[in-house]
């Protein structure tokens, strides 16, 4: 924020940076052949509903958009912080679709003047022994972090300080640990 | 180029800056008075003094509010959900994330205090989590009262009103300085009388005391268009703006059954309450360190119809 904006108390919503997005499917290959983690074919988008009936028009709009391209499930549902998570199901090999649907999405928001309502996105990976971990792509940042939980309410750090030294050269990952914030019971995971 | 949704509101911003202009120029005016009418060697002792006592109240208001209220900052491990509320709003908003306090109080308040993002604290009270916890208060009229906080961290309002309210300390100090030095030995230094035979030192005290009052008013106008400014980033924050007006409503309609010890405890915080703890009529709202709560609500309807255009 500006200094002339911090004068007049006039914070404006943040644009959202969509660009890095389509560095992820790089990044499963890379996950996948040092440490063994598949895609589970399963990503999500998270955002504010906006009131009003303009928001609800763009919504069914690009529901509508998912549904009818190929082969892309589509769930829509709210988590107890009041946000949206709208989950996309492709095959585990199609990464890049599934990143394509994502993308979708932010970007008729974003053409809708509602970008700066995108909280975050994620996808999530799983590996033979049935250890889980999102990455998790922050629009105002335009940064990534992993997400593994472990149990309810516990991380496992190890596996995502690991992860952070296998993708670090693909992705650009959040610096400050402190804005890797956990999505518990995101769908998607 | 992305469209946005976003409409300044250049009514506030306009009003705004006429009152920050006239606390400058109230400032310079006297600031010219005294050096033209105080022995200079006092003068930069009665500055100093008042600079201190801005500065050491900017550069702990975090641990001076905390402490005042009893609030105790809390761990993500201890409070998991209002942590939570908070971390989504700050990746929302790409502001770094303030602690986290608690006080232990039934009043419904929440407040932000800090002289910067990165030392910035948000505090809320029991009563207002009790609130959330029963499902009275809905879990998106509490992130509403969250982002408005957030909002003046991100505004950095501590610091803004702080220098604001610098004229009406120094005035404070020198009418005060001036009635002393009227009592004990003004006289004695030889200026108690000027041609007209009025001591200057009771012109000197009047004087800072009418500017006193003026800057008071001037600074309590300006902390009411940042709380406007304040609810506006929140609503745009959060996209909910009528969530915001519901939860202003219910919060000031339980202020009048709030017991009276604690809002005397609190008074002097009100400044960065998201609330003020105490109700009055109309004839106070001059007087007042926040709007009316109609026209907070009517500035909040006004965002939600340009949200859903």
């Amino acid at each position: 924020m500006g200094f002339l904006d911090t004068l007049l108390g006039r914070s404006k919503p943040v644009q959202p940076n969509l660009d890095q997005l389509f560095s992820l499917p790089n990044a499963g290959l890379t996950l996948e052949a040092a440490d063994g983690f598949k895609p589970t074919g399963r990503g999500a988008v998270c955002y504010r509903k906006v009131e009003g009936g303009a928001f609800a028009e763009v919504e069914a709009d690009f529901e509508q958009l998912l549904e009818a391209g190929v082969g892309s499930r589509v769930e829509v549902s709210n988590d107890e912080y009041g946000y949206t998570w709208l989950t996309a199901r492709r095959e585990p090999d199609q990464l890049l679709d599934l990143v394509t649907d994502l993308h979708a999405v932010n970007s008729s928001l974003q053409d809708h003047g509602f970008g700066p309502y995108l909280l975050c996105t994620l996808v999530s990976f799983t590996d033979p022994q049935d250890r889980k971990l999102a990455l998790v792509y922050l629009y105002k940042r335009g940064t990534f972090y992993p997400f593994a939980p472990k149990s309810k309410n516990v991380r496992d750090n190890v596996l995502e300080l690991q992860a952070k030294t296998i993708i670090g050269a693909d992705l650009p990952l959040e610096k400050d640990l402190g804005r890797w914030f956990p999505v518990w019971g995101a769908p998607g995971l | 180029m992305a469209k946005t949704r976003f409409a300044p509101d250049r009514g506030l911003t306009a009003r705004m800056v006429f009152v920050m202009f006239l606390i400058g120029a109230l400032a310079v005016a006297f600031v010219a008075a005294l050096i033209a009418f105080v022995p200079v060697q006092s003068l930069p002792f009665v500055l100093v003094i008042a600079g201190a006592l801005l500065f050491a109240q900017f550069f702990f208001s975090d641990k001076i509010a905390t402490f005042a209220m009893g609030a105790r900052e809390v761990a993500p491990q201890q409070a998991p959900d209002l942590h939570a509320v908070v971390d989504r709003l700050c990746a929302m908003a790409d502001m770094p994330k303030p602690r986290v306090a608690i006080a232990q109080t039934p009043m419904l308040n929440a407040f932000a205090t800090g002289r910067s993002p990165k030392n910035a604290v948000i505090c809320v009270t029991t009563g207002l989590l009790d609130k959330r916890r029963s499902g009275q208060l809905t879990e998106q009229e509490f992130e509403g009262v969250l982002a408005h906080e957030l909002s003046h961290v991100a505004h950095r309002d501590v610091l803004v009103i702080t220098i604001a309210s610098f004229l009406g300390i120094l005035a404070g100090l020198i009418a005060r300085v001036a009635f002393y030095a009227g009592l004990f030995g003004g006289g004695g230094r030889g200026r108690s009388n000027n041609q007209n035979g009025l001591p200057i030192d009771l012109i000197i005290m009047l004087g800072s005391m009418v500017v006193y009052a003026i800057s008071f008013l001037l600074t309590m106008s300006l902390s009411r268009y940042r709380e406007l400014a304040a609810d506006r980033s929140g609503a745009l924050l959060t996209g909910n703006p009528s969530a915001l007006a519901s939860a202003l409503q219910k919060i000031t309609g339980d202020m009048a059954r709030i017991p009276d010890r604690d809002l005397r405890q609190a008074e002097p915080f009100n400044a960065f309450y998201f609330a003020p703890a105490f109700s009055k009529q109309s004839a106070m709202a001059l007087l007042s360190s926040h709007p009316t709560t109609e026209k907070r609500i009517e500035q909040l309807a006004r965002i939600s119809t340009q949200l859903g255009r």
